[in-house]
Protein backbone atom coordinates (compact mmCIF):
# COMPACT_ATOMS: atom_id res chain seq x y z
CA UNK A 1 0.00 0.00 0.00
CA UNK A 2 1.39 3.41 -0.81
CA UNK A 3 0.41 6.98 -0.29
CA UNK A 4 0.28 8.98 -3.50
CA UNK A 5 -0.68 12.58 -4.12
CA UNK A 6 -4.00 13.21 -2.35
CA UNK A 7 -4.98 15.61 -5.14
CA UNK A 8 -5.22 12.65 -7.53
CA UNK A 9 -7.78 10.92 -5.30
CA UNK A 10 -9.81 14.07 -4.86
CA UNK A 11 -9.80 14.77 -8.62
CA UNK A 12 -10.98 11.25 -9.33
CA UNK A 13 -13.67 11.39 -6.65
CA UNK A 14 -14.90 14.71 -8.00
CA UNK A 15 -15.78 13.05 -11.31
CA UNK A 16 -18.03 10.56 -9.60
CA UNK A 17 -19.27 12.87 -6.86
CA UNK A 18 -22.81 12.67 -8.20
CA UNK A 19 -22.87 8.89 -7.69
CA UNK A 20 -21.16 8.87 -4.31
CA UNK A 21 -24.17 8.06 -2.14
CA UNK A 22 -26.00 4.73 -2.36
CA UNK A 23 -29.19 4.90 -4.42
CA UNK A 24 -32.19 5.66 -2.20
CA UNK A 25 -35.57 3.84 -2.23
CA UNK A 26 -37.33 6.62 -4.12
CA UNK A 27 -34.80 6.46 -6.99
CA UNK A 28 -35.38 2.78 -7.80
CA UNK A 29 -36.52 2.12 -11.35
CA UNK A 30 -39.36 0.03 -12.68
CA UNK A 31 -38.94 -3.09 -14.80
CA UNK A 32 -39.84 -1.42 -18.12
CA UNK A 33 -36.86 0.95 -17.76
CA UNK A 34 -34.47 -1.98 -17.51
CA UNK A 35 -36.10 -3.75 -20.44
CA UNK A 36 -35.80 -0.59 -22.58
CA UNK A 37 -32.23 0.10 -21.52
CA UNK A 38 -30.91 -3.40 -22.14
CA UNK A 39 -32.82 -3.77 -25.42
CA UNK A 40 -31.47 -0.46 -26.74
CA UNK A 41 -27.89 -0.85 -25.54
CA UNK A 42 -27.29 -4.15 -27.29
CA UNK A 43 -28.56 -3.26 -30.76
CA UNK A 44 -25.58 -1.18 -31.86
CA UNK A 45 -23.48 -0.59 -34.97
CA UNK A 46 -21.06 -3.33 -33.99
CA UNK A 47 -23.85 -5.92 -34.35
CA UNK A 48 -23.53 -5.35 -38.12
CA UNK A 49 -19.91 -6.56 -37.89
CA UNK A 50 -20.10 -9.45 -35.43
CA UNK A 51 -22.66 -11.54 -37.37
CA UNK A 52 -20.61 -11.39 -40.61
CA UNK A 53 -17.40 -12.23 -38.72
CA UNK A 54 -19.01 -15.46 -37.48
CA UNK A 55 -19.73 -16.29 -41.13
CA UNK A 56 -16.09 -15.55 -42.04
CA UNK A 57 -14.89 -17.85 -39.25
CA UNK A 58 -16.84 -20.72 -40.79
CA UNK A 59 -19.18 -21.58 -37.96
CA UNK A 60 -21.79 -24.23 -38.78
CA UNK A 61 -25.47 -23.22 -38.55
CA UNK A 62 -26.35 -25.57 -35.68
CA UNK A 63 -23.25 -24.49 -33.73
CA UNK A 64 -24.22 -20.84 -34.17
CA UNK A 65 -27.86 -21.18 -33.12
CA UNK A 66 -27.09 -23.42 -30.15
CA UNK A 67 -23.89 -21.61 -29.15
CA UNK A 68 -25.64 -18.26 -29.06
CA UNK A 69 -28.52 -19.73 -27.09
CA UNK A 70 -26.20 -21.13 -24.41
CA UNK A 71 -23.70 -18.25 -24.40
CA UNK A 72 -26.36 -15.59 -24.05
CA UNK A 73 -28.03 -17.60 -21.28
CA UNK A 74 -24.71 -17.69 -19.42
CA UNK A 75 -24.37 -13.93 -19.93
CA UNK A 76 -27.85 -13.30 -18.51
CA UNK A 77 -27.07 -15.55 -15.55
CA UNK A 78 -23.82 -13.63 -14.98
CA UNK A 79 -25.77 -10.37 -14.79
CA UNK A 80 -28.42 -11.90 -12.52
CA UNK A 81 -26.30 -14.00 -10.16
CA UNK A 82 -22.96 -12.16 -10.09
CA UNK A 83 -23.47 -8.45 -10.80
CA UNK A 84 -27.04 -7.73 -9.65
CA UNK A 85 -26.89 -9.15 -6.08
CA UNK A 86 -23.89 -6.97 -5.13
CA UNK A 87 -25.38 -3.96 -6.96
CA UNK A 88 -28.69 -4.11 -5.05
CA UNK A 89 -27.00 -4.82 -1.69
CA UNK A 90 -24.45 -1.99 -1.90
CA UNK A 91 -26.51 0.38 -4.10
CA UNK A 92 -23.15 1.79 -5.28
CA UNK A 93 -21.62 1.92 -8.72
CA UNK A 94 -18.53 -0.07 -9.55
CA UNK A 95 -16.15 2.85 -9.09
CA UNK A 96 -17.11 3.44 -5.45
CA UNK A 97 -17.23 -0.24 -4.58
CA UNK A 98 -13.78 -0.82 -6.10
CA UNK A 99 -12.48 2.29 -4.34
CA UNK A 100 -13.53 0.91 -0.95
CA UNK A 101 -11.65 -2.31 -1.64
CA UNK A 102 -8.59 -1.16 -3.54
CA UNK A 103 -8.24 2.57 -2.92
CA UNK A 104 -8.38 5.43 -5.44
CA UNK A 105 -4.87 4.71 -6.80
CA UNK A 106 -6.02 1.40 -8.25
CA UNK A 107 -9.31 2.78 -9.57
CA UNK A 108 -7.27 5.52 -11.25
CA UNK A 109 -5.34 2.88 -13.24
CA UNK A 110 -8.58 1.07 -14.02
CA UNK A 111 -10.05 4.32 -15.33
CA UNK A 112 -7.16 4.90 -17.70
CA UNK A 113 -7.31 1.39 -19.16
CA UNK A 114 -11.09 1.65 -19.45
CA UNK A 115 -10.84 5.02 -21.22
CA UNK A 116 -8.34 3.71 -23.78
CA UNK A 117 -10.53 0.70 -24.49
CA UNK A 118 -13.52 3.05 -24.89
CA UNK A 119 -11.54 5.05 -27.49
CA UNK A 120 -10.78 1.98 -29.59
CA UNK A 121 -14.36 0.70 -29.26
CA UNK A 122 -15.74 4.07 -30.37
CA UNK A 123 -13.17 4.02 -33.18
CA UNK A 124 -14.57 0.76 -34.51
CA UNK A 125 -18.07 2.29 -34.46
CA UNK A 126 -16.88 5.30 -36.44
CA UNK A 127 -15.37 2.90 -39.00
CA UNK A 128 -18.74 1.13 -39.21
CA UNK A 129 -20.57 4.44 -39.77
CA UNK A 130 -18.01 5.44 -42.44
CA UNK A 131 -18.89 2.38 -44.53
CA UNK A 132 -22.46 3.71 -44.79
CA UNK A 133 -21.53 7.39 -45.30
CA UNK A 134 -19.13 6.39 -48.10
CA UNK A 135 -21.84 4.55 -50.06
CA UNK A 136 -23.06 7.51 -52.21
CA UNK A 137 -19.44 8.33 -53.08
CA UNK A 138 -18.65 4.81 -54.34
CA UNK A 139 -15.93 4.60 -51.76
CA UNK A 140 -13.72 1.54 -51.89
CA UNK A 141 -14.83 -0.48 -48.86
CA UNK A 142 -12.33 -2.07 -46.48
CA UNK A 143 -11.95 -5.82 -46.86
CA UNK A 144 -11.82 -8.42 -44.10
CA UNK A 145 -8.03 -8.66 -44.30
CA UNK A 146 -7.43 -4.89 -44.33
CA UNK A 147 -5.60 -3.67 -41.26
CA UNK A 148 -4.54 -0.32 -42.72
CA UNK A 149 -6.60 2.30 -44.63
CA UNK A 150 -7.12 1.18 -48.21
CA UNK A 151 -7.73 4.58 -49.89
CA UNK A 152 -7.45 8.32 -49.33
CA UNK A 153 -11.24 8.52 -49.63
CA UNK A 154 -11.64 6.18 -46.63
CA UNK A 155 -9.35 8.38 -44.53
CA UNK A 156 -11.30 11.51 -45.51
CA UNK A 157 -14.72 9.96 -44.76
CA UNK A 158 -13.54 8.58 -41.40
CA UNK A 159 -12.04 11.96 -40.54
CA UNK A 160 -15.33 13.75 -41.32
CA UNK A 161 -17.43 11.22 -39.37
CA UNK A 162 -14.98 11.26 -36.44
CA UNK A 163 -14.96 15.06 -36.36
CA UNK A 164 -18.77 15.24 -36.32
CA UNK A 165 -19.10 12.63 -33.60
CA UNK A 166 -16.45 14.43 -31.51
CA UNK A 167 -18.13 17.79 -32.01
CA UNK A 168 -21.45 16.38 -30.84
CA UNK A 169 -19.77 14.72 -27.85
CA UNK A 170 -18.29 18.12 -26.91
CA UNK A 171 -21.74 19.68 -27.09
CA UNK A 172 -23.03 17.03 -24.66
CA UNK A 173 -24.30 13.54 -25.01
CA UNK A 174 -27.62 13.50 -23.14
CA UNK A 175 -29.71 14.48 -26.17
CA UNK A 176 -27.94 11.90 -28.30
CA UNK A 177 -28.59 9.24 -25.67
CA UNK A 178 -32.28 10.18 -25.84
CA UNK A 179 -32.13 9.91 -29.61
CA UNK A 180 -30.55 6.47 -29.22
CA UNK A 181 -33.45 5.32 -27.05
CA UNK A 182 -35.93 6.54 -29.67
CA UNK A 183 -34.05 4.82 -32.49
CA UNK A 184 -33.69 1.45 -30.72
CA UNK A 185 -37.05 -0.22 -31.62
CA UNK A 186 -36.76 0.96 -35.23
CA UNK A 187 -33.14 -0.23 -35.53
CA UNK A 188 -34.02 -3.69 -34.29
CA UNK A 189 -36.80 -4.00 -36.87
CA UNK A 190 -34.44 -2.82 -39.64
CA UNK A 191 -32.07 -5.69 -38.75
CA UNK A 192 -34.91 -8.20 -38.92
CA UNK A 193 -36.54 -6.73 -42.04
CA UNK A 194 -33.26 -6.47 -43.95
CA UNK A 195 -32.49 -10.13 -43.25
CA UNK A 196 -35.98 -11.26 -44.32
CA UNK A 197 -35.74 -9.17 -47.50
CA UNK A 198 -32.54 -10.84 -48.70
CA UNK A 199 -33.63 -14.42 -47.99
CA UNK A 200 -35.04 -14.92 -51.54
CA UNK A 201 -31.63 -13.90 -52.99
CA UNK A 202 -30.14 -16.84 -51.07
CA UNK A 203 -32.78 -19.24 -52.36
CA UNK A 204 -35.15 -19.22 -49.37
CA UNK A 205 -38.69 -19.02 -50.74
CA UNK A 206 -40.51 -20.65 -47.84
CA UNK A 207 -39.70 -21.22 -44.18
CA UNK A 208 -39.01 -24.86 -45.01
CA UNK A 209 -36.02 -23.79 -47.16
CA UNK A 210 -34.33 -21.85 -44.39
CA UNK A 211 -32.39 -24.54 -42.56
CA UNK A 212 -31.02 -26.09 -45.77
CA UNK A 213 -29.87 -22.69 -47.09
CA UNK A 214 -28.50 -21.72 -43.67
CA UNK A 215 -26.22 -24.78 -43.78
CA UNK A 216 -25.36 -24.63 -47.49
CA UNK A 217 -24.91 -20.90 -48.10
CA UNK A 218 -24.67 -18.92 -44.86
CA UNK A 219 -23.06 -20.77 -41.95
CA UNK A 220 -21.35 -23.41 -44.05
CA UNK A 221 -18.85 -24.64 -41.48
CA UNK A 222 -15.95 -23.61 -43.75
CA UNK A 223 -13.91 -20.54 -42.78
CA UNK A 224 -12.78 -18.17 -45.47
CA UNK A 225 -9.09 -18.13 -46.31
CA UNK A 226 -6.92 -16.79 -43.51
CA UNK A 227 -9.58 -17.06 -40.78
CA UNK A 228 -9.58 -19.56 -37.92
CA UNK A 229 -12.39 -22.10 -37.64
CA UNK A 230 -15.07 -21.34 -35.03
CA UNK A 231 -16.83 -24.15 -33.18
CA UNK A 232 -19.83 -24.13 -30.85
CA UNK A 233 -17.38 -23.41 -28.01
CA UNK A 234 -16.12 -20.23 -29.68
CA UNK A 235 -19.67 -18.99 -30.19
CA UNK A 236 -20.74 -19.90 -26.64
CA UNK A 237 -17.77 -18.22 -25.01
CA UNK A 238 -17.86 -15.17 -27.27
CA UNK A 239 -21.58 -14.61 -26.58
CA UNK A 240 -21.03 -15.12 -22.85
CA UNK A 241 -18.05 -12.77 -22.64
CA UNK A 242 -19.01 -10.14 -25.26
CA UNK A 243 -20.04 -7.94 -22.32
CA UNK A 244 -17.63 -9.41 -19.81
CA UNK A 245 -16.64 -6.01 -18.41
CA UNK A 246 -20.30 -5.26 -17.80
CA UNK A 247 -21.53 -8.38 -15.96
CA UNK A 248 -18.67 -10.37 -14.39
CA UNK A 249 -16.53 -7.21 -14.59
CA UNK A 250 -19.29 -5.44 -12.56
CA UNK A 251 -19.44 -2.22 -14.63
CA UNK A 252 -23.23 -2.65 -14.81
CA UNK A 253 -23.48 -2.12 -11.05
CA UNK A 254 -24.04 1.49 -12.16
CA UNK A 255 -27.32 0.36 -13.78
CA UNK A 256 -28.45 -2.48 -11.54
CA UNK A 257 -28.01 -0.50 -8.31
CA UNK A 258 -31.30 1.14 -9.34
CA UNK A 259 -33.07 -2.25 -9.40
CA UNK A 260 -35.54 -2.96 -6.57
CA UNK A 261 -34.33 -6.58 -6.41
CA UNK A 262 -31.49 -8.67 -7.85
CA UNK A 263 -33.84 -10.64 -10.11
CA UNK A 264 -33.93 -7.54 -12.35
CA UNK A 265 -30.60 -8.76 -13.70
CA UNK A 266 -32.61 -11.22 -15.76
CA UNK A 267 -33.93 -8.30 -17.84
CA UNK A 268 -30.54 -8.33 -19.58
CA UNK A 269 -32.10 -11.22 -21.54
CA UNK A 270 -33.91 -8.62 -23.67
CA UNK A 271 -30.58 -7.18 -24.80
CA UNK A 272 -28.95 -10.55 -25.27
CA UNK A 273 -31.67 -12.30 -27.22
CA UNK A 274 -32.72 -9.31 -29.36
CA UNK A 275 -29.25 -7.87 -30.01
CA UNK A 276 -26.86 -10.75 -29.53
CA UNK A 277 -29.09 -13.45 -30.95
CA UNK A 278 -31.54 -12.09 -33.52
CA UNK A 279 -29.37 -9.17 -34.74
CA UNK A 280 -26.19 -11.28 -35.03
CA UNK A 281 -28.07 -13.95 -37.00
CA UNK A 282 -29.67 -11.25 -39.18
CA UNK A 283 -26.35 -9.58 -40.01
CA UNK A 284 -24.84 -12.97 -40.85
CA UNK A 285 -27.66 -13.58 -43.34
CA UNK A 286 -27.03 -10.13 -44.86
CA UNK A 287 -23.33 -10.87 -45.24
CA UNK A 288 -24.02 -14.14 -47.07
CA UNK A 289 -26.50 -12.39 -49.39
CA UNK A 290 -23.89 -9.71 -50.10
CA UNK A 291 -21.62 -12.49 -51.37
CA UNK A 292 -19.22 -12.23 -48.51
CA UNK A 293 -18.94 -8.45 -48.28
CA UNK A 294 -18.04 -7.51 -44.73
CA UNK A 295 -18.52 -3.73 -44.82
CA UNK A 296 -21.66 -2.97 -42.75
CA UNK A 297 -22.89 -0.07 -44.92
CA UNK A 298 -23.25 -2.01 -48.18
CA UNK A 299 -24.75 -5.10 -46.52
CA UNK A 300 -27.40 -3.05 -44.70
CA UNK A 301 -28.15 -1.13 -47.90
CA UNK A 302 -28.64 -4.39 -49.76
CA UNK A 303 -31.37 -5.46 -47.35
CA UNK A 304 -33.09 -2.18 -46.51
CA UNK A 305 -31.95 0.52 -48.94
CA UNK A 306 -31.46 4.03 -47.56
CA UNK A 307 -33.14 3.03 -44.27
CA UNK A 308 -30.49 0.33 -43.84
CA UNK A 309 -27.61 2.75 -44.45
CA UNK A 310 -29.18 5.26 -42.04
CA UNK A 311 -29.59 2.47 -39.48
CA UNK A 312 -25.85 1.71 -39.66
CA UNK A 313 -25.00 5.38 -39.12
CA UNK A 314 -27.51 5.85 -36.28
CA UNK A 315 -26.56 2.58 -34.58
CA UNK A 316 -22.87 3.52 -34.66
CA UNK A 317 -23.25 7.18 -33.86
CA UNK A 318 -25.58 6.78 -30.87
CA UNK A 319 -23.15 4.31 -29.29
CA UNK A 320 -19.87 6.01 -30.26
CA UNK A 321 -20.99 9.35 -28.88
CA UNK A 322 -21.55 8.48 -25.22
CA UNK A 323 -18.52 6.20 -25.40
CA UNK A 324 -16.29 9.15 -26.36
CA UNK A 325 -17.93 11.28 -23.69
CA UNK A 326 -17.30 8.66 -20.99
CA UNK A 327 -13.71 8.14 -22.14
CA UNK A 328 -13.19 11.90 -21.82
CA UNK A 329 -14.66 11.83 -18.33
CA UNK A 330 -12.34 9.02 -17.28
CA UNK A 331 -9.25 10.68 -18.75
CA UNK A 332 -9.99 13.99 -17.07
CA UNK A 333 -8.25 12.64 -13.97
CA UNK A 334 -4.84 12.92 -15.66
CA UNK A 335 -5.52 16.30 -17.23
CA UNK A 336 -6.89 18.33 -14.30
CA UNK A 337 -6.11 21.71 -15.82
CA UNK A 338 -7.81 20.95 -19.13
CA UNK A 339 -11.36 22.04 -19.68
CA UNK A 340 -13.97 19.39 -20.47
CA UNK A 341 -14.10 20.21 -24.18
CA UNK A 342 -10.32 19.93 -24.59
CA UNK A 343 -10.27 16.44 -23.07
CA UNK A 344 -13.18 15.33 -25.24
CA UNK A 345 -11.44 16.79 -28.29
CA UNK A 346 -8.26 14.86 -27.48
CA UNK A 347 -10.25 11.65 -26.97
CA UNK A 348 -12.14 12.28 -30.23
CA UNK A 349 -8.86 12.76 -32.08
CA UNK A 350 -7.45 9.50 -30.68
CA UNK A 351 -10.71 7.71 -31.54
CA UNK A 352 -10.69 9.07 -35.10
CA UNK A 353 -7.08 8.01 -35.62
CA UNK A 354 -8.04 4.51 -34.40
CA UNK A 355 -11.05 4.50 -36.76
CA UNK A 356 -8.82 5.14 -39.77
CA UNK A 357 -7.45 1.64 -39.27
CA UNK A 358 -10.12 -0.89 -40.33
CA UNK A 359 -8.34 -3.44 -38.12
CA UNK A 360 -10.43 -2.37 -35.12
CA UNK A 361 -13.60 -3.15 -37.09
CA UNK A 362 -12.42 -6.26 -38.91
CA UNK A 363 -10.75 -7.74 -35.81
CA UNK A 364 -13.65 -6.77 -33.58
CA UNK A 365 -14.12 -10.26 -32.12
CA UNK A 366 -10.54 -10.32 -30.80
CA UNK A 367 -10.78 -6.74 -29.59
CA UNK A 368 -14.04 -7.35 -27.70
CA UNK A 369 -12.50 -10.43 -26.03
CA UNK A 370 -9.37 -8.46 -25.07
CA UNK A 371 -11.43 -5.53 -23.74
CA UNK A 372 -13.36 -7.85 -21.43
CA UNK A 373 -10.27 -9.70 -20.29
CA UNK A 374 -8.43 -6.50 -19.34
CA UNK A 375 -11.28 -5.13 -17.21
CA UNK A 376 -12.81 -8.31 -15.78
CA UNK A 377 -10.32 -8.83 -12.89
CA UNK A 378 -11.65 -5.79 -11.01
CA UNK A 379 -15.10 -7.42 -11.03
CA UNK A 380 -13.60 -10.65 -9.68
CA UNK A 381 -11.96 -8.62 -6.90
CA UNK A 382 -15.32 -7.05 -5.97
CA UNK A 383 -16.97 -10.49 -5.97
CA UNK A 384 -14.27 -12.04 -3.78
CA UNK A 385 -14.21 -9.08 -1.40
CA UNK A 386 -17.97 -9.12 -0.93
CA UNK A 387 -18.70 -12.85 -0.68
CA UNK A 388 -15.47 -14.63 0.23
CA UNK A 389 -13.38 -12.44 2.54
CA UNK A 390 -15.98 -12.23 5.37
CA UNK A 391 -16.45 -16.01 5.25
CA UNK A 392 -12.69 -16.47 5.62
CA UNK A 393 -12.49 -14.17 8.62
CA UNK A 394 -10.98 -11.29 6.63
CA UNK A 395 -12.19 -7.69 6.37
CA UNK A 396 -14.04 -6.42 3.32
CA UNK A 397 -13.54 -2.87 2.02
CA UNK A 398 -10.05 -2.84 3.53
CA UNK A 399 -8.76 0.26 1.74
CA UNK A 400 -11.66 2.34 3.02
CA UNK A 401 -11.32 1.09 6.60
CA UNK A 402 -7.58 1.80 6.70
CA UNK A 403 -7.65 4.91 4.47
CA UNK A 404 -5.30 3.39 1.92
CA UNK A 405 -4.69 5.19 -1.37
CA UNK A 406 -3.30 2.09 -3.07
CA UNK A 407 -4.15 -1.35 -1.70
CA UNK A 408 -1.79 -3.79 -3.37
CA UNK A 409 -3.83 -7.08 -3.26
CA UNK A 410 -6.32 -5.83 -5.87
CA UNK A 411 -3.59 -4.34 -8.07
CA UNK A 412 -1.48 -7.50 -7.80
CA UNK A 413 -4.45 -9.74 -8.56
CA UNK A 414 -5.28 -7.65 -11.61
CA UNK A 415 -1.79 -7.39 -13.06
CA UNK A 416 -0.57 -10.92 -12.27
CA UNK A 417 -3.80 -12.36 -13.71
CA UNK A 418 -3.29 -10.45 -16.95
CA UNK A 419 0.31 -11.66 -17.28
CA UNK A 420 -0.76 -15.26 -16.59
CA UNK A 421 -3.77 -14.93 -18.90
CA UNK A 422 -1.50 -14.14 -21.82
CA UNK A 423 0.64 -17.16 -20.97
CA UNK A 424 -2.32 -19.57 -20.83
CA UNK A 425 -2.15 -21.55 -24.11
CA UNK A 426 -5.77 -20.90 -25.09
CA UNK A 427 -7.37 -18.71 -27.75
CA UNK A 428 -8.29 -15.27 -26.42
CA UNK A 429 -12.02 -16.12 -26.30
CA UNK A 430 -11.38 -18.81 -23.65
CA UNK A 431 -8.86 -17.03 -21.41
CA UNK A 432 -11.35 -15.12 -19.26
CA UNK A 433 -12.85 -18.08 -17.41
CA UNK A 434 -9.62 -19.46 -15.88
CA UNK A 435 -8.47 -15.85 -15.37
CA UNK A 436 -11.48 -15.12 -13.14
CA UNK A 437 -10.54 -17.98 -10.79
CA UNK A 438 -6.90 -16.86 -10.85
CA UNK A 439 -7.86 -13.31 -9.85
CA UNK A 440 -10.04 -14.54 -7.00
CA UNK A 441 -7.32 -16.84 -5.64
CA UNK A 442 -4.56 -14.21 -5.91
CA UNK A 443 -6.73 -11.51 -4.35
CA UNK A 444 -7.85 -13.66 -1.42
CA UNK A 445 -4.28 -14.83 -0.76
CA UNK A 446 -2.80 -11.33 -1.04
CA UNK A 447 -5.56 -9.87 1.15
CA UNK A 448 -4.78 -12.39 3.88
CA UNK A 449 -1.12 -11.32 3.78
CA UNK A 450 -1.90 -7.59 3.66
CA UNK A 451 -4.37 -7.73 6.53
CA UNK A 452 -1.99 -9.79 8.67
CA UNK A 453 0.83 -7.26 8.10
CA UNK A 454 -1.37 -4.25 8.87
CA UNK A 455 -2.88 -5.82 11.98
CA UNK A 456 0.62 -6.70 13.25
CA UNK A 457 1.76 -3.11 12.75
CA UNK A 458 -1.22 -1.69 14.59
CA UNK B 1 -52.34 14.21 -29.80
CA UNK B 2 -50.23 11.57 -28.10
CA UNK B 3 -52.54 8.86 -29.38
CA UNK B 4 -52.17 10.21 -32.92
CA UNK B 5 -48.38 10.33 -32.69
CA UNK B 6 -48.35 6.78 -31.32
CA UNK B 7 -50.46 5.66 -34.26
CA UNK B 8 -48.05 7.31 -36.71
CA UNK B 9 -45.10 5.69 -34.92
CA UNK B 10 -46.76 2.29 -35.06
CA UNK B 11 -47.43 2.79 -38.80
CA UNK B 12 -43.73 3.63 -39.19
CA UNK B 13 -42.72 0.35 -37.57
CA UNK B 14 -45.23 -1.59 -39.65
CA UNK B 15 -43.79 0.02 -42.81
CA UNK B 16 -40.33 -1.01 -41.66
CA UNK B 17 -41.13 -4.70 -41.25
CA UNK B 18 -44.15 -5.55 -43.42
CA UNK B 19 -42.64 -4.68 -46.86
CA UNK B 20 -39.76 -7.11 -46.21
CA UNK B 21 -42.27 -9.87 -45.43
CA UNK B 22 -44.21 -9.03 -48.61
CA UNK B 23 -40.95 -9.07 -50.60
CA UNK B 24 -40.15 -12.48 -49.15
CA UNK B 25 -43.63 -13.65 -50.17
CA UNK B 26 -43.02 -12.36 -53.72
CA UNK B 27 -45.71 -9.67 -53.50
CA UNK B 28 -43.36 -6.68 -53.68
CA UNK B 29 -40.26 -5.57 -55.60
CA UNK B 30 -36.95 -4.69 -53.95
CA UNK B 31 -37.24 -1.01 -54.91
CA UNK B 32 -40.72 -0.77 -53.40
CA UNK B 33 -39.39 -2.37 -50.23
CA UNK B 34 -36.63 0.25 -50.02
CA UNK B 35 -39.10 3.11 -50.56
CA UNK B 36 -41.60 1.85 -47.99
CA UNK B 37 -38.87 1.26 -45.42
CA UNK B 38 -37.66 4.82 -45.98
CA UNK B 39 -41.19 6.10 -45.43
CA UNK B 40 -41.45 3.99 -42.28
CA UNK B 41 -38.22 5.50 -41.00
CA UNK B 42 -39.45 9.05 -41.58
CA UNK B 43 -42.79 8.36 -39.87
CA UNK B 44 -41.06 6.80 -36.87
CA UNK B 45 -38.56 9.61 -36.34
CA UNK B 46 -41.05 12.45 -36.73
CA UNK B 47 -43.59 10.94 -34.32
CA UNK B 48 -41.75 8.79 -31.74
CA UNK B 49 -39.86 11.63 -29.96
CA UNK B 50 -43.20 13.28 -29.25
CA UNK B 51 -44.48 10.51 -26.98
CA UNK B 52 -41.29 8.66 -26.04
CA UNK B 53 -39.69 11.74 -24.46
CA UNK B 54 -42.90 12.80 -22.72
CA UNK B 55 -42.34 12.54 -18.96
Amino acid sequence: MGKSKPSLASRLDALYEFDREPVTENKLQKASNFIGLYSGEHVAGTEFVIGPLFVAHGVAAADLFLGLLIGNLLAVMSWAFICAPIAVKTRLNMYWQARKIAGPGVTFLYNIVNALMFCFLAGSMISVAATAIGLPFNMQMPQLSDLYPNSAQWVIVVFIVGSLVTLLAILGFEKISEFGKIAAPWMFLVFVAAAIAVLPKLGVHSLGDFWRVANDKIWTGIPISGQSKFTIWHITFFAWFANLAMHIGMADMSILRFAPKWQYGFFSAFGMYLGHYVAWIASGILCAAALGSFAPGPIAYLGAGVAGAVCVVVASWTTANPTIYRAGLALQTITPNWSRWKVTLAVGALTTIAAIFPAFMMKLLDFVALYGLLLMPMGAVIFADYWLLPRLGLSSNFAEKHKLIFSWPAATAWLVTLVLAFLIPLEIYFKALPSWFLTVMIFVGASAVEQKIIHKKS
Amino acid sequence: MILLSKLISFSGLVLTLLPAILLFAGKLETTQNYQLMLLGMILWFISAPYWMLKK
